[in-house]
């Protein structure tokens, strides 16, 4: 239990003194795992719109691999991605594996089924009398989509919360694309993988408890967010 | 909505240091957990960096992978304390100029009431044997880690074939070992830096050292080209010439000894296997 209050007084402390290794490890991890949910916002929204609005053969398999995609173990891309990225791996040439970079791509590999699939029920549960009645009212098929996806706006913000929630305490792919280079790579979780190898557990509490803090001023913003106007 | 996403992602990761520079100012070292846990590295590579103009991206994994991954020019050196198996890799071609940089020694440890009645041996294989006599819990990293390589060559060298029950494989690093050794009043095998670490964490007490089979000896190797595309052979030997290099060997010789009260590697530049 002593252990647990020192922890809690190490993190105080980091934070006050402004220790600048802690910062930028912070930094990094807001950073990687911010891009990585806006690409997977990016890539997430249309498919799930796409997904939950066309009628084609093959979309219910579809919609079945985004779903178990939202489960998809970090570890397995992390593999994955490594091996694509290696020297000798096809991607290669583009010499970015150990850098912020490729934890980019693995994260939002991770985050964009997520996204994906809950766009996918958001936009599902727009009434499809509403649709009708926009294209009734003389909108073209993709100002309707477009009506849609906003009209659900409010419920996907729980797709930016569960893909960024997800991807920045997430810790086997930063660990393997990353490395957990000092100074480079090492985000909050590695760096606490790191911390409790190393035996030092006050550090790790501390580092966790700025991961839940972060996390919480993340998810209660967008919470802020979406609760403002009823839906 | 898109669009404008994607393009914000594009900045903020524009903003972020790619690191993905022209292949000759990178060095990848891949080295184990010990060597980085130790913060033996964060002490060297910084000095290696400012001196060289390098910029080194540091590989910390289990030898077995480290190893692994040098051997498939994933990497352009390698620090790493498995004999057999580096000789065995510098044999098959994929690396070259294995030259030893230091040692820390391994002990063995247990439980303050001893089951198997082993402190105080001098011989590490006789107390090993005694521990598998008595069926005392032993826990294993179980990771082909170098530690692990070395405790299993222990084994077949006092001639048993550790099994369960009472034979533990932890597959975790050396601190999480210590832990779960520690938990279930366990004997271990365990590098004397790690053990120092934890060393307020883990009541377990040493049983055995000093024995010769017991010291930990740690090589530089340089990745062949022939082993992978875009190896950086000219860094990789910038770095293992660092390792061995008087002043870096200076550093060597006292890192540790303000915090744990010792030093914790020994260095040995110059000498070779047979002088052990």
């Amino acid at each position: 239990m002593d252990l647990v209050v020192a922890g809690v007084r190490h993190a105080i402390a980091l934070l006050l003194a402004g220790d600048a290794e802690v910062w930028s490890i912070l930094l990094l991890s807001l950073q990687v795992s911010g891009a990585a949910t806006l690409l997977a916002l990016g890539l997430g929204i249309p498919a799930g719109a796409v997904l939950a609005l066309a009628r084609f053969p093959g979309r219910t398999l579809l919609v079945s691999t985004v779903n178990t995609g939202m489960g998809l173990p970090p570890v397995v891309v992390g593999l994955f991605v490594t091996l694509l990225l290696w020297r000798s791996g096809p991607l290669g040439e583009w010499e970015i594996l150990y850098t912020p970079a490729a934890i980019v791509i693995a994260q939002a590999v991770i985050a964009t089924p997520i996204v994906t699939g809950i766009t996918l029920a958001a936009v599902q549960n727009v009434p499809a009398p509403f649709r009708l009645q926009l294209l009734g009212l003389g909108a073209s098929r993709r100002q309707m989509v477009w009506v849609v996806v906003r009209e659900a706006r409010l419920p996907m913000l729980a797709a930016v919360m569960a893909g960024f929630g997800g991807i920045i305490s997430e810790i086997g792919a930063s660990m393997m694309v990353g490395g957990n280079i000092k100074g480079q790579t090492r985000t909050l979780t590695t760096a606490m993988v790191l911390e409790t190898g190393k035996g030092n557990f006050d550090v790790a509490i501390a580092l966790s408890i700025l991961l839940l803090t972060l996390v919480f001023l993340v998810n209660w913003l967008l919470t802020v967010v979406q609760q403002r106007r009823p839906s | 909505m898109g669009r404008v996403l994607l393009a914000l992602a594009v900045i903020l990761a524009s903003a972020l240091p790619t690191g993905a520079q022209a292949p000759s100012t990178t060095v990848i070292l891949s080295t184990t957990t010990s060597t980085q846990d130790s913060g033996l590295l964060d002490v060297l590579v910084p000095m290696f960096e400012r001196k060289s103009g390098y910029s080194v991206k540091t590989i910390s994994v289990g030898t077995g992978q480290a190893l692994a991954l040098a051997a498939r020019g994933e990497a352009d050196v390698t620090l790493a304390h498995a004999p057999s198996l580096e000789k065995k890799y510098v044999a098959d071609g994929k690396m070259s100029n294995r030259r030893l940089v230091m040692y820390n020694d391994f002990v063995i440890i247990g439980p303050a009431d001893d089951p198997a009645k082993i402190k105080g041996e001098k011989s590490a294989l006789a107390a090993l044997k005694k521990i598998a006599a008595a069926a005392s819990r032993f826990v294993s990293r179980g990771d082909r880690s170098g530690t692990h390589n070395l405790e299993l060559a222990l084994w077949k060298q006092a001639g048993v074939k550790p099994a369960a029950p009472w034979y533990i494989e932890s597959g975790q690093g050396m601190g999480a070992t210590l832990g779960i050794a520690d938990d279930r009043k366990a004997y271990t095998i365990t590098d004397r830096a790690t053990l120092l670490a934890f060393s307020k964490r883990v009541r377990l007490v040493t049983m055995v050292e000093g024995d010769r089979p017991l010291l930990n000896i740690y090589s530089v190797m340089e990745v062949n080209p022939a082993s992978g595309p875009r190896v950086n052979t000219v860094g990789g030997k910038a770095f293992a010439d660092f390792m061995l290099a008087p002043e870096t060997q200076a550093v060597i010789k006292t890192f540790g000894a303000d915090k744990y009260g010792q030093p914790l590697f020994v260095p040995i530049a110059g000498k070779k296997d047979e002088d052990f």
